[in-house]
């Protein structure tokens, strides 16, 4: 098993359509012990946590309190004697940031879009730290930014800012052999895709020009990946993006 | 498990899920519309009651269960 004995901490849970949901599950089914955190609708995020192979302790964390992040070692110290592996599957933009208005968004809500998306990627490497040890890796959940995709506006930029973060933790947590990596997963139709207004337009070229094609309703590619990064089996990569997307990224029209 | 058992065991989540009083709730209402439920808590009695009813309601069928009613009709039909 390719998590054999490794513990996890795993954002982002909200339903199973959610890719950190496909992400706990394969974990669990590689052998690792799973912690869970969640946000907002805390009795959704249990409920969920019970449908996993096994059910998985769940930790309230806002990636924007300060208070709960310095707390965040603790409260997974109270499951698991350590971490090895940490996702990170949270983005928020205000709707205002999103669906075409990219020329009239405030900086406010800008902020809270980099804040939540971007910042909280070192934030939460930061308050796992105490936890890790050498070898341990950083998994995070990107929409490829090289390029301004329709109506994904500021969050698109947030996702750029997410990249060079994860570049940055690699940069300075590679003395303690500590690895961060993003996944590039194609369109999934997750929650967070259905609160994008015009989602639908990423979804429409994609499955016909990704050369393997694509699943929109499919999490468990972009999850065996990162799983994968979370394992033993790549372990002189570090601030790589790892495309999950059926080939779009390589092609053309 | 009758209709009515159905309705009482939907209003039940509803006051527990999204603060619906359940004296609101009866076979015409609409979730998002009459009785304020947004999307998330909706996704949430979706689950609620999956648990509570032993039924499996698939993603693709929740935009047809607007009221009250369409509820009880896909549960009673999966039961």
């Amino acid at each position: 098993m390719l998590l054999e004995g490794k513990r996890v901490l795993v954002t982002g849970v909200l339903t199973e359509q959610s890719i950190a949901f496909s992400v706990a599950k394969i974990a669990q089914e590689q052998g690792a012990k799973v912690v869970l955190t969640g946000f907002g609708r805390m009795s959704l995020v249990e409920r969920i946590a019970k449908r996993l192979p096994m059910e998985a302790p769940v930790i309230e964390l806002d990636v924007t309190n300060a208070e709960q992040l310095a707390g965040l070692a603790g409260h997974v110290r109270s499951y698991v004697d350590g971490l090895d592996g940490v996702v990170h599957s949270i983005g928020f933009a205000p709707q205002s940031a999103l669906g075409g208005n990219f020329l009239d968004s405030s900086w406010e809500d800008v902020a809270t879009a980099v804040h939540v998306s971007t910042y909280s990627y070192k934030a939460l490497a930061m308050a796992t730290l105490p936890l890790m040890e050498k070898g341990g890796s950083i998994v995070g959940l990107t929409f490829d930014a090289t390029i301004a995709w329709p109506v994904y506006d500021w969050m698109g930029v947030a996702k750029a800012g997410l990249e060079s973060t994860s570049r940055y933790l690699a940069r300075y947590l590679g003395g303690r052999g500590i690895r961060s990596n993003l996944v590039s997963a194609g369109p999934l139709r997750t929650m967070a895709a259905k609160s994008i207004p015009g989602f639908e337009k990423f979804e429409e070229n994609w499955v016909e020009r990704a050369p393997l094609g694509w699943a929109l309703s499919d999490t468990e590619p972009a999850a065996k990946a990162v799983v994968a990064l979370l394992s033993d089996w790549f372990p002189a990569t570090t601030g790589e993006i790892v495309h999950v997307d059926g080939g779009y990224h390589a092609v053309g029209a | 498990m009758t209709r009515e058992e159905v309705i009482a065991g939907l209003a039940e989540i509803l006051e527990e899920v999204a603060g619906v009083d359940p004296a609101d709730v009866s076979e015409e209402k609409s979730f998002t519309e009459e009785l304020d439920v947004d999307s998330l808590s909706m996704v949430e009695v979706v689950v609620a009651a999956e648990e509570k009813f032993g039924v499996k309601i698939p993603d693709d069928e929740v935009q047809n269960l607007r009221t009250v009613g369409d509820a009880a009709d896909f549960v009673l039909k999966n039961l």
